[in-house]
């Protein structure tokens, strides 16, 4: 049975309240059978530092994605990757983890593929929870194995692919990376590894919002209005737009993705996970450089 | 294949003799065990090397004295364990070497930990990265 949502006043005013929930939701229902908490981080060890007592690791690298073909896991696969971390298909699954929820984010959207039911992020993350003095473990939980379905990956609805974007060129694109990544200054993040693209710029048309302007300082996703402010105000989304976001592998657009499908409602939005890394190798596909879209 | 130093040999072994689970266990004690930075480097951040190829900013430092004796400095935040991890095993396998030790250690050395499937190439890089950069201090400092 799923579990209640957060009347928080805040989130009500979202478009998806039943998306997301606080660090004080998390610590009331910790122990509610029907609850699964996973974390999700960058840092592959973070974890096991210590985590919310009885939470999960689920790591984007080793799990969800296919050891050998540049995609995700299967529906066995990740059937089976539930299965193990005791997770069934009516588990409410709330995930949470570091920089702003950036995996979370990415394993939200890489579980919304298989339509897992019960998906929900914990406003502010990792970085709130041990904020707030709560406690953590380092304790594994042992999870008993479930009768996961295994359920086909569902790539129509939220995920597009480099030949979809080309056909998607004159309509409404938001690149998530950062600015210098953006003008074409920079082939990489700031401070991160090159993780090889021959060529720099965006895709033409797109408009430059980085993914983080949508957190706040505490890492907690800003108030509708604020975000409103941002993609209706500056990015000049409408809630009809068919939007395609994209940033260097799918992973900070998938925090964008987040953001404008279920705080604010946009019922058409896609994530590109090929993004920069497969446009800026690719052959004769139309690049723009500079601050303009 | 090159053989490493036996200081770091002995890591290399340490790692090859647990299971995969331990494994990771083992890195987060190399990363607890990282010593903190020197007051002359705590106190001058500019005279620290940035490693971009790493997934969280990690700051070395590398000091090859008259004897050829080579001691290395490691700076990378608590919320960033790995990175914290490869710079240990660098630190407890690499310091006290000589120049040319230091320098015959094999790039790909890492391969050797057991560690791609539990942390994935791409965080491997940044351990390579980190050695590489010591070398070529090193190389500098040699004159």
């Amino acid at each position: 049975m799923a579990l209640p949502y957060d009347s928080a006043p805040k989130f009500q005013e979202y478009a998806h309240p039943e998306m997301i929930v606080s660090t004080e939701w998390v610590a009331e229902h910790l122990d509610d059978p029907g609850l699964v908490v996973a974390e999700s981080d960058e840092d592959v060890l973070l974890y096991e530092t210590g985590h919310i007592p009885g939470a999960v690791k689920l790591d984007w690298h080793t799990e969800l994605n296919d050891p050998v073909t540049r995609d995700y896991v299967d529906g066995e696969g990740f059937a089976r990757l539930m299965s193990a971390k005791g997770i069934t298909r009516d588990t409410t699954l709330v995930l949470y983890g570091d920089k702003n929820n950036w995996w979370a984010a990415y394993a939200l959207w890489v579980c919304s593929l298989f339509g897992h039911p019960d998906l929900r992020l914990v406003d502010g993350g990792r970085a709130k929870w041990i904020a707030e003095g709560r406690p953590v473990s380092t304790e594994t939980p042992q999870r008993t194995p479930t009768d996961y379905p295994v359920v086909e990956r569902d790539d129509k609805r939220i995920r597009a692919f480099q030949d979809q974007v080309l056909a998607h060129l004159g309509q409404p694109m938001i690149d998530v990376r950062s600015p210098g990544e953006y003008t074409g200054a920079l082939l990489h993040m700031p401070d991160y590894p090159q993780e090889g693209a021959l060529r720099g710029g965006h895709i033409p048309g797109a408009r430059s919002v980085p993914w983080a302007r949508a957190a706040a300082e505490d890492a907690t996703f800003r108030t509708r209005a604020e975000l409103e402010a941002i993609y209706a105000g500056e990015a000049g989304l409408r809630p009809e737009d068919d939007v395609v976001v994209y940033c260097r592998i799918g992973e900070r657009s998938s925090h964008t993705w987040f953001v404008l499908q279920h705080l604010l409602g946009y019922p058409h939005v896609r994530n590109y996970d090929g993004s920069w890394t497969e446009w800026g190798n690719s052959v004769r596909v139309p690049i723009t450089r500079g601050d303009s879209p | 294949m090159t053989p490493v130093h036996p200081q770091l040999q002995e890591i290399v072994d340490d790692f090859a003799a647990v299971s995969d689970k331990d494994r990771l266990q083992l890195l987060l004690e190399y990363s607890q065990d990282l010593p903190a930075l020197p007051e002359r480097y705590a106190e001058h951040r500019d005279l620290l090397e940035p490693v971009p190829e790493c997934q969280t900013p990690l700051f070395l430092a590398v000091e090859t004295g008259p004897d050829s004796v080579v001691h290395l400095f490691f700076e990378a935040p608590a919320e960033a364990p790995t990175t914290r991890g490869f710079a240990a095993i660098l630190h407890a396998g690499l310091d006290g070497l000589s120049a040319d030790e230091v320098l015959a250690t094999p790039a790909e050395f890492s391969s050797q930990l057991g560690l791609q499937e539990l942390v994935s190439p791409l965080r491997l890089r940044g351990m390579a990265a980190m050695l590489a950069r010591i070398k070529r201090q090193v190389r500098d400092q040699r004159g």
